[in-house]
């Protein structure tokens, strides 16, 4: 009898446990939400020339075509900040998967070599048809990225002892160096050496209209992929054996999850280039706010990513104004330091 | 001689002999063609005035310095893998190229203006700041991997990750340079033989000899630091003052052949494993079998870049790049 008791009441704490998670996770959400709304509206005032949010606001519900500033809003700021957003989110959904299918601290699209594999293509692309439109640059990156998630996978996986965080950091160097290597090749040869580097320091001062609509188709399936299989990552992040315990089809799992990597990592890459870190960084953080469980990570980390790339974005902007700095290098200061910290945790017990 | 001992003459005659006869085929490949005969009798004094310029003013300086750097480089990733107890060290995947290379983009960007007017005094103080630019990256990561200790696993993830700090550091240097600048520094950042002249072959070589040679007489130490920390304790040796100089020394080298040959990553990790392959763990034996070895493969590759869709060129870095990869992802696949 008491036995019952103290069942009931363990799973009455389970069961509150779990709701004050999904509040906790609800309100971090919605602050992000706000966060991330502000960041867009700052994000589209704020440039070389600072246009109040008064005709931010007209500008999208009383459009003037008259008025200049109408128009570089609707043209060039809007489509910015939204692609912005969307790359962000989209890496740091990528990276959150990654982590959860390889249970590695480490994993994230930059380090493992999907960005240099994009670029490889898409200087293919740009050498050999250069007619290319923006439909043929998005679709070589994607096959540039899915190339090389897959040798790296492919090394991690089939080497002794398995996938662990140093094998897989290190196969991303090896692929990664080997594909730019590469690419440098080809673009020194066929003198495409500048355009490209704009590319590889990674920004968003191209993002247009059109970009921003090939995000949205692809990267909400992918978005949509990974939402259905955050219950599935969740158990695998627990570990094979258990995934394996409880019924899982680990293989199955692991596939589409790499589906959804390619399709994000893919579409973010062709529209902003090298952005390094998003992908690290913000499913670490976002663990820390909501806990382990993939359902409540997955959202979080893309509405939290979106936000750090459009304040990264605003900072490349206003930094060295009227010049542009590489979002990539201002990814890199909050990434670099926090990979550090990673990899300095990485060590222990090993000696 | 013991078996070890006449082993050890065959392979570096069999090495030497591979190193001489590629030079001499080098000697002969170009966008001017001289033939074999032509060269040797240059090389004894009797060529047209065009060959002698040729041979003696733009190939042989370049192919001298090939030899150093991939001497120097192999010695020095030797080194950084018989201290970091780690197969997979390279001084290229652990930022101290990228760090060298770093510094002398700066210098190049502050105190040059741009990189075609470098000449003079400059090409004497870019090796200096080639130097500083290893150091500052050597000890960034000692000190970020440093927790009562230096783990191998860390020193690997940390220096990775410095490795991306300063290339993205260098990005931004990179953009705002004009495009030919830029291309220029992207060549030299892949790895490339660029001061071809004896000028630099003199700054460089005493140094690189003097090192390597001082390499092979801490040998002893780096066999018992092989053993790992304890036993190495155990038998004596001071092991953390030894380990510092040791990387010191790997850093040195790997920045003086920064300065000469660009950022060439992973030849530093090819060429001694090939060596341990035919040598074994000792390091007497190991680190001259490396430099010979190092040599080869740097003096090859830059024949093949020189070549391969002459009258352009490859950086001989990226040649070194693509060949050596598939190798360095066979050995990950195979070490636990």
């Amino acid at each position: 009898m008491s036995e019952e008791v103290e069942r009931n009441k363990n799973n009455k704490k389970d069961i509150e446990g779990l709701t004050s998670k999904f509040f906790q996770a609800g309100l971090v959400f919605s602050l992000a939400i706000a966060g991330l709304f502000l960041a867009l509206g700052l994000s589209v005032s704020l440039g070389v020339t600072d246009i109040q949010l008064k005709t931010v606001w007209d500008s999208i519900f009383a459009f003037d075509s008259g008025v200049t500033n109408h128009q570089v809003i609707r043209e060039l700021r809007l489509p910015r900040a939204f692609g912005a957003a969307l790359v962000g989110s989209f890496l740091a959904v990528s990276g959150a998967v990654m982590q959860g299918l390889t249970r590695n601290p480490l994993a994230s699209p930059s380090i493992m070599g999907v960005t240099h594999g994009a670029a490889f293509a898409l200087i293919i692309g740009l050498v050999f048809f250069p007619s290319m439109t923006n439909l043929g640059m998005t679709i070589s990156a994607f096959i540039g990225a899915g190339l090389a998630v897959l040798i790296v996978f492919g090394v991690g996986s089939f080497s002794k002892g398995g996938l662990t965080p140093v094998k897989l950091a290190l196969a991303g160097v090896a692929v990664g160096g080997m594909l730019s290597s590469l690419s440098s090749a080809i673009s020194l040869h066929f003198q495409v050496a500048k355009q490209m580097s704009f590319w590889y320091a990674g920004g968003l001062t191209a993002t247009d209209w059109l970009s921003v609509k090939i995000l949205l188709v692809v990267g909400l399936a992918g978005l949509t992929l990974a939402l259905f299989l955050s219950r599935a990552v969740t158990i695998l992040s627990l570990g094979e054996d258990v995934s394996k315990g409880l019924g899982q089809n680990t293989f199955v799992v692991k596939s589409l999850g790499i589906v959804v990597v390619f399709l994000l990592t893919g579409a973010a890459v062709s529209v902003a280039g090298t952005v390094g870190f998003v992908g690290l960084v913000i499913p670490h953080m976002t663990r820390a706010l909501v806990g382990t469980d993939y359902r409540l990570i997955i959202p979080v980390s893309a509405v939290l990513g979106g936000l750090l790339l459009v304040l990264s974005d605003i900072g490349a902007r206003l930094v060295n104004a009227p010049f542009e700095t590489p979002v990539g290098a201002i990814t890199a200061c909050i990434g670099v330091p926090f990979f550090l910290y990673l990899a300095r945790g990485e060590g222990r017990g090993m000696e | 001689m013991n078996k070890k001992q006449r082993r050890f003459g065959w392979i570096v005659s069999i090495l030497g002999a591979s190193i001489f006869v590629l030079f001499l085929f080098s000697l002969n490949m170009g966008v001017v063609n001289i033939a074999p005969m032509e060269v040797i009798r240059t090389l004894l004094g009797s060529g047209s005035s065009t060959e002698e310029m040729v041979l003696f003013n733009i190939r042989l300086p370049r192919m001298v310095l090939a030899l150093l750097i991939g001497a120097g480089l192999g010695v020095s990733g030797a080194i950084l893998q018989g201290v970091s107890r780690n197969d997979l060290a390279d001084p290229g995947i652990l930022g101290i190229n990228t760090g060298a290379g770093f510094a002398i983009i700066v210098y190049i960007f502050f105190f040059q203006g741009s990189m075609s007017k470098l000449s003079g005094l400059g090409i004497y103080a870019m090796p200096l700041f080639a130097l500083a630019g290893a150091f500052l990256a050597a000890f960034l990561i000692y000190l970020l991997a440093w927790k009562k200790g230096i783990n191998p696993v860390r020193l690997i993830l940390v220096g990775i990750g410095v490795n991306s700090g300063f290339s993205a550091a260098l990005i931004i240097f990179q953009v705002k340079m004009n495009p030919q600048d830029f291309t220029q520094a992207m060549v030299w950042l892949a790895g490339d033989i660029w001061g071809g002249n004896w000028d630099f072959v003199a700054a460089l070589a005493p140094w690189i000899i003097l090192l390597t040679v001082y390499a092979m007489y801490k040998a002893s130490v780096l066999n018992i630091l092989n053993l790992g920390d304890q036993i190495s304790t155990g038998l004596g040796a001071a092991v953390e003052r030894e380990r510092r100089v040791l990387l010191a020394l790997a850093v040195a080298l790997a920045g003086l052949c920064v300065a000469a040959g660009g950022g060439i990553a992973f030849l530093g990790l090819v060429a001694p494993h090939l060596a341990r392959r035919l040598m074994g763990p000792k390091h007497e034996t190991l680190i001259p079998v490396t430099a010979l070895i190092g040599a080869l493969i740097l003096l090859a590759a830059d024949t093949v870049g020189k070549n391969l869709i002459a009258p352009a060129e490859i950086p001989v870095g990226i040649v070194v790049t693509i060949v050596s990869t598939p190798y360095f992802i066979y050995l990950l696949m195979k070490t636990h």
